[in-house]
C-alpha cells in the first residue's frame, strides 16, 4: 500500500513536472534571489556579500532541472574547472568503464557511467560503502533510490533529481544489442 | 512550480491527487521557496546558540572544487547535520576550516557570510520534488 502510493507520488511529481512550462528566458531571473529563496534570512548582515546563484549560474550549459546546469557538460568543454585536492597527495583517478543494468521492468535499461562520477567524485565515495565493487552485488531497487539510498544519495540531494528517469534509464531494450552488466569498451554515453 | 500557466482541469485534478496524498500518506508540504537547489542549512547548534544557522552553497563551491575534496579527503559525510561541526573545529582547521582559513578562502571572521539563515531554519538539504513528497527532512546528527 505505502510503496504503491510512493509510486503515485512520483506520477504525480513528473506530471507536475511535466505541465510545468520550461522558463522561455535563460536569464539570471530563472534562479530565484537569496533575499527570497525562504532559507536566507534576507534581514541577515552579510547578505548582499553573498553571490546570486543567478549570476554565476546563468553562464553555464542550461537545464531545466536541480541547479538549472548540465555540470558534466561543464566540467567537459571547461566552462569551469574546479579543484581535485587541496591535500598534494590526493590520488586522481577516473575510470572510463560503463555498467549497464536490466531489471527495469517495462522501463528502460539503466546505464551507470563511472567516468562521469570519477571525474567528480573519489571511489572511496561509493566503493565499498555506498556499492560493491562487483556488478549486481550491491542490490537495490528504484524504490531504494528514492528513499535516498545507492543512486539517491546524491541524485536527489545534489546531483541532477530524479524527475529525470530518462537520464539514467537512458538505454532502450529493443535496439540494446549487448550483453547487461560492465561494458568492455567504455564511454557508450557522452 | 507555474502559477497559472497549469490548465484548470489538470490544476484540478493535480490538486485532488496531491490533497489525498497527503492526506493518506500523512506527508506535510511544506510551502517553501525555491531555494537553490542542494543548498544545505546546518542546525543543530545555532538557534541554541542564538546565531542564525549556516548554509552552505553546494553549487557555489562545486563551480570551485570537485566532490571528492570535501567527501573524500577532507572527511565531510554524505549527511546533511551529521558531521558534528562546531566553531572550535573550524577555527582548529576542521571541515569549513580547512579552506575558511584566511588561505584557500576567505577566514572565519566573517560570521555572518556563513550564519546566514532564518533563525529557526531546521537542518536539510534543499532538494527535489520527489523528494519532498516522500522523503523526510534530513534528521539532525544522532538521529539516523
Ligand atoms: C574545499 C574548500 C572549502 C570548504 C571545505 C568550505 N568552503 Fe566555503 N568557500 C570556499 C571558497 C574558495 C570560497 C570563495 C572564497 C572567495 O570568493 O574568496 C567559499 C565561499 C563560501 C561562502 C560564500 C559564498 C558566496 O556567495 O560568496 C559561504 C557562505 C561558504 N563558503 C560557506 C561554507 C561553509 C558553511 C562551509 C563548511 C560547512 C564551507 N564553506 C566549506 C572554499 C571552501
Ligand atoms: C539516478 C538514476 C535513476 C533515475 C533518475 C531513475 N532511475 Fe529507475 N532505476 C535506476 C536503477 C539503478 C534501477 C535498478 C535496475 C536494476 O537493478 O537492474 C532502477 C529501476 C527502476 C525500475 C524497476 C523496478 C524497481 O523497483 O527497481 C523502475 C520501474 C524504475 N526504475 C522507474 C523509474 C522512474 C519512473 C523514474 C523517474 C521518476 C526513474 N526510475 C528514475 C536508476 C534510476
Ligand atoms: C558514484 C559512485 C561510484 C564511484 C565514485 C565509483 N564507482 Fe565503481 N561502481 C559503482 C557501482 C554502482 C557499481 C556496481 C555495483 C553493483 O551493481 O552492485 C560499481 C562497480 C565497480 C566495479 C566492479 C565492476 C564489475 O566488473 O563488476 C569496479 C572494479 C569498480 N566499481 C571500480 C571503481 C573504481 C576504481 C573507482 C574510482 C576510480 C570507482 N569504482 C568509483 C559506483 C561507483
Ligand atoms: C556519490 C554521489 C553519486 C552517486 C551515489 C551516484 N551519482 Fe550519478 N552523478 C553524480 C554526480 C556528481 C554527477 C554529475 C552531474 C550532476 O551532478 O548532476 C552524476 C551524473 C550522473 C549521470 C549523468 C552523466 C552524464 O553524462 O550526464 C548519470 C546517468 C548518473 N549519474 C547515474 C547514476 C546512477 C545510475 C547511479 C546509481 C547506480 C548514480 N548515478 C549514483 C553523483 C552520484
Ligand atoms: C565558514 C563558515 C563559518 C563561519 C565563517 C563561522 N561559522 Fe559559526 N558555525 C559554522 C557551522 C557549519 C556551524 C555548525 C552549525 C550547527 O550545527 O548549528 C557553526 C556553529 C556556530 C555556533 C554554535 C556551535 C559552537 O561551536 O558554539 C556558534 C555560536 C557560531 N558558529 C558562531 C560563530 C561566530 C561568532 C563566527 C564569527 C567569528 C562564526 N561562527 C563564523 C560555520 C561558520
Ligand atoms: C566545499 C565542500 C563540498 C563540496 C565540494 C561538495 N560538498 Fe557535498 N556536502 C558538503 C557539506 C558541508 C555538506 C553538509 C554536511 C553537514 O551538514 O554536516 C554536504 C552534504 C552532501 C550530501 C548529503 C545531503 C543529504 O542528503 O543529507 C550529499 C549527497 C553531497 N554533499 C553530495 C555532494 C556531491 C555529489 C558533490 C559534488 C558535485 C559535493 N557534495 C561537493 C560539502 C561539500
Amino acid at each position: 500500500m505505502n510503496a504503491l502510493l510512493k509510486w503515485l507520488a512520483v506520477i504525480w511529481a513528473v506530471l507536475l513536472w511535466s505541465a510545468a512550462p520550461l522558463p522561455a528566458v535563460a536569464g539570471p531571473e530563472k534562479w530565484t534571489p537569496l533575499e527570497k529563496d525562504g532559507l536566507h534570512d534576507p534581514q541577515g548582515p552579510a547578505i548582499h556579500e553573498l553571490q546570486q546563484p543567478g549570476e554565476a549560474l546563468s553562464q553555464m550549459p542550461p537545464d531545466s532541472v536541480g541547479n538549472q546546469v548540465r555540470w558534466v557538460e561543464a566540467l567537459r568543454k571547461g566552462v569551469i574547472n574546479p579543484r581535485t585536492n587541496i591535500l598534494p597527495e590526493t590520488k586522481i583517478q577516473v575510470l572510463d568503464q560503463d555498467l549497464i543494468y536490466g531489471n527495469t521492468g517495462d522501463n528502460w535499461f539503466v546505464l551507470f557511467p563511472h567516468k562521469a562520477h570519477t571525474e567528480w567524485l573519489d571511489c572511496a565515495n561509493c566503493h565499498e560503502g555506498v556499492f560493491k565493487s562487483k556488478f549486481g552485488a550491491t542490490g537495490f531497487k528504484m524504490m531504494d533510490i528514492l528513499a535516498g539510498k545507492a543512486c539517491g544519495q546524491c541524485h536527489g540531494a545534489v546531483s541532477f533529481p530524479l524527475t529525470e528517469c530518462r537520464r539514467c534509464h537512458s538505454i532502450d531494450p529493443g535496439t540494446f544489442k549487448g550483453k547487461l552488466g560492465p561494458q568492455q569498451a567504455a564511454g557508450g554515453k557522452p | 512550480m507555474g502559477k497559472s500557466h497549469i490548465h484548470k482541469p489538470k490544476r484540478n485534478f493535480i490538486l485532488w491527487l496531491m490533497a489525498l496524498l497527503i492526506l493518506a500518506s500523512g506527508v506535510e508540504i511544506v510551502p517553501q521557496a525555491r531555494a537553490e537547489y542542494g543548498d544545505v542549512v546546518i542546525n543543530n547548534q545555532s538557534d541554541k546558540a542564538g546565531m542564525r544557522p549556516p548554509i552552505f552553497p553546494h553549487w557555489f563551491h562545486r563551480i570551485r572544487f570537485r566532490c571528492k575534496v570535501c567527501h573524500a579527503d577532507l572527511g565531510f559525510k554524505f549527511q546533511a547535520g551529521g558531521n558534528q561541526i562546531n566553531m572550535l573545529k573550524i577555527i582548529d582547521g576542521e571541515f569549513c576550516g580547512a579552506c575558511h582559513n584566511g588561505e584557500i578562502a576567505w577566514s572565519v571572521e566573517n560570521c555572518d557570510v556563513c550564519h546566514s539563515g532564518k533563525p529557526g531554519t531546521p537542518t536539510q538539504v534543499h532538494g527535489s520534488t520527489v523528494q519532498k513528497l516522500i522523503g523526510k527532512p534530513a534528521p539532525a546528527a544522532g538521529q539516523k
